[in-house]
């Protein structure tokens, strides 16, 4: 049993079954890569783990429960947390408390009225963001506002909020699109030592084959809402009909 | 100090020094003079300024933190008001559980209002909101008659016989706290000069000081910075496993309860109400007050309901014979052409300067008159900087030998 179990999951959008049947299991501390053309429906699928959608049938368990039917925030207290294909922060907030807020939650649960605390009082809080920071190399920009910070340190500030919540399972949505060679290689870099160094699953969803060679233990094809296959990084590349839908597609036009 | 910063510290002790001190702030023109016409020393207005800064300093916590703008909240000022005036009428002239009447009722009705207009966000928020309140309008006025007077409103009789006063039969009771009469005044005569004290104006300067501080807290607090990041990217909030809504709702009651403060303290004062107060115009007046001063800022919206409560009842007296009286040194032909182009602006026309300068500061100062004063700072302190820069230059050149 993997610690995602999806199962037969199908959506349709109007006139396009954008997921059709999908099985999959992710297992417990691997790197699982899902690769596909555009429009393949991955975002879909991922959007599908994380309460922003409901699929029409199928059932997605996450460590023995079902996720379905539940909000955004329940799953993410599941142990759940997700990076978006553009950089979801607080851009109106400093970098610190962008940081901070993800502590918050993974101490205090998804409410908590603490309304006359002050937060340089929050001794635990501010030394495991700033610990965060330092880790990510962002403490540079600690007292920056978000918004003001390059593309790249964006996105590595997303990744660390959703590590300091010290999920089991973490989702990755093309983190390298957009991305230029040298910060591609740092994200890879970075998944990599993240991997070693956290009891963590990733499953990643990624464009760039370099990326998914270098991560992944196990990739799923997937066409038209469909698996094509799911085997081990090496099979994959060799795999006659995964060259013919995806990787072969220049060279069967060629 | 009392868990604040320098800053909010040095903050809170100018409003502190404002308050008490506004007697004579408000005064500075001699009686009788031309000028006494903007002298704004009276306790009704003073009372007005710091009232409608509880309630703009509530209204704040909401919409400046979380962004949600609530276009009925005039409609808790209004309930709280009732809520004081019948413990006033049933239990007690003392002031005190008669404010924190308005204040419990107010927060129960916010509670309701909050729990269903939070499901939207937007626009769809604040038209929700709007409805509630109007409903409450037209509520008072028809079939709540019993409860709120209807168009007459409610006000203290000789008939009423609160349970702990021992009023002689007749006498109309007056509102207290513990003996003092809110309405009494104090006056000091200073040459020309008319000081007037009110106990009705220090009882609510204290409690806006209260108010402030309390906001002050709330907006450094981690719940704070939630509701700044409800604002900012709630997309993320959610998947970062924080559920949105208990904090609105939280911050919803909490501004509710400002509100029903407020409207409390409105009653402590005049000791009646009557349902114009939830009227929709009202609602509008805070949202005004708050974007005029800045909202998001801490002192913004205490600037701006004086502001706007200052033009009400300044500007809005100013009349022909006064603008005859200033311009009267003039050319004939000069006075009445000054008196027809600024009698617009003035007297019953203040509402249109009031929009004028409200647009004014919305295109030119988005963060209002907070934004305002720091870019006044600003420019003082660069021209600072400058001259150091100079006297460095100069001092370098000095100790440069000569070629
Ligand atoms: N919310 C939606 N409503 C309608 N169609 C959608 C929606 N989300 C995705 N789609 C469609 O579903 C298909 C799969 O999209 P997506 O999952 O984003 O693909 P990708 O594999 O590139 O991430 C696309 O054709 C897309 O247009
Ligand atoms: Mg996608």
């Amino acid at each position: 049993m993997g610690i995602l179990e999806v199962k037969n999951v199908g959506k349709r959008f109007g006139g396009l079954q954008a997921l059709n049947d999908v099985n999959l299991s992710v297992a417990e501390n691997s790197v699982h890569a899902i690769i596909g053309p555009n429009g393949a429906g991955k975002s879909t699928l991922l959007n599908c783990f994380v309460g922003k959608l409901i699929p029409d049938t199928g059932s997605v368990m996450f460590d023995g429960q079902s996720v379905l039917g539940r909000k955004p925030y329940e799953i993410n207290q599941m142990g759940i947390s997700r990076v978006f294909q553009t950089p979801e922060i607080f851009a109106d907030l400093t970098v610190m408390e962008n940081m901070m807020i993800p502590c918050f939650a993974k101490r205090d649960g998804a409410f908590r009225m603490h309304a006359i605390e002050s937060i340089p009082n929050e001794k635990d809080i501010i030394a495991k963001a700033e610990h965060m920071l330092e880790d990510m190399n962002l403490s540079d920009h600690r007292d920056m506002h978000a918004a003001s910070m390059s593309r790249g340190d964006k996105r590595r500030l997303e990744i660390a909020m959703c590590l300091a919540q010290d999920p089991r399972l973490l989702l990755l949505d093309e983190p390298t699109a957009g991305m230029a060679r040298a910060d591609t290689n740092n994200t890879i870099d970075l998944l990599k030592r993240i991997k070693d160094e956290r009891d963590i699953t990733i499953a990643i969803i990624e464009h760039d084959m370099h990326v998914v060679f270098s991560l992944a233990e196990r990739i799923t094809v997937l066409a038209q809402g469909t698996p094509l296959v799911e085997d081990t990084p090496d099979n994959i590349k060799g795999h006659p009909k995964v060259r013919e839908a995806y990787l072969g597609e220049t060279q069967t036009a060629a | 100090m009392f868990g604040l910063n320098k800053r909010d510290t040095g903050l809170i002790a100018i409003v502190t020094v404002l308050v008490i001190l506004a007697p004579f702030i408000l005064n500075p023109f001699p009686e009788g003079s031309a000028m006494a016409q903007f002298n704004a020393g009276y306790p009704d207005l003073m009372q007005r300024f710091v009232i409608f800064g509880i309630f703009a300093i509530g209204f704040n916590l909401l919409f400046g933190l979380t962004g949600y703008l609530s276009f009925g909240h005039a409609a808790f000022l209004g309930v709280g008001s009732y809520g004081a005036i019948w413990m006033l009428k049933l239990f007690s002239l003392n002031v005190i559980p008669s404010i924190i009447m308005g204040v419990i009722v107010a927060g129960i009705f916010a509670l309701a209002v909050g729990f269903v207009s939070l499901r939207r966000s937007g626009i769809y928020f604040s038209i929700l909101t709007l409805a509630f309140a109007q409903m409450s309008y037209a509520l008072a006025y028809s079939v709540l008659t019993p409860i709120t007077g209807g168009e007459t409103g409610l006000q203290i009789k000789s008939t009423d016989s609160p349970l702990l006063s021992n009023l002689e039969p007749g006498e109309i009771g007056r509102a207290s706290l513990f003996g003092l009469d809110m309405r009494s005044s104090f006056e000091i005569e200073m040459g020309d000069w008319l000081f007037t004290f009110n106990t009705g104006y220090y009882l609510a300067g204290i409690v806006m000081i209260l108010a402030f501080y309390l906001a002050i807290r709330i907006t450094r607090s981690p719940f704070g910075m939630m509701l700044r990041a409800i604002k900012s990217n709630q997309q993320r909030l959610n998947y970062t496993g924080l559920n949105a809504r208990p904090y609105t709702l939280a911050v919803f009651v909490i501004s509710g309860m400002y509100a029903g403060l407020a409207g409390g303290l409105m009653v402590a004062m005049d000791t009646q109400v009557g349902p114009e107060r939830m009227f929709w115009t009202a609602s509008g007046e805070v949202v005004l007050m708050t974007i005029l001063g800045g909202a998001g800022t801490l002192i913004g919206p205490v600037l701006g309901a004086g502001f706007i409560k200052y033009m009400e009842n300044i500007i809005s007296k100013i009349n022909k014979g006064i603008l005859e009286q200033w311009f009267a040194f003039m050319p004939d032909g000069i006075e009445d052409l000054l008196i027809t182009l600024v009698y617009p602006f003035v007297g019953k026309g203040w509402h249109l300067t009031l929009g004028l300068m409200f647009m004014a500061v919305v295109i030119f100062l988005p963060g209002g008159l907070v934004e305002g004063g720091q870019r006044i700072g600003r420019v003082f302190r660069r021209r600072d900087r400058k001259s150091e820069h100079a006297e460095a230059d100069a001092a370098k050149q000095r100790n440069t030998p000569a070629e």
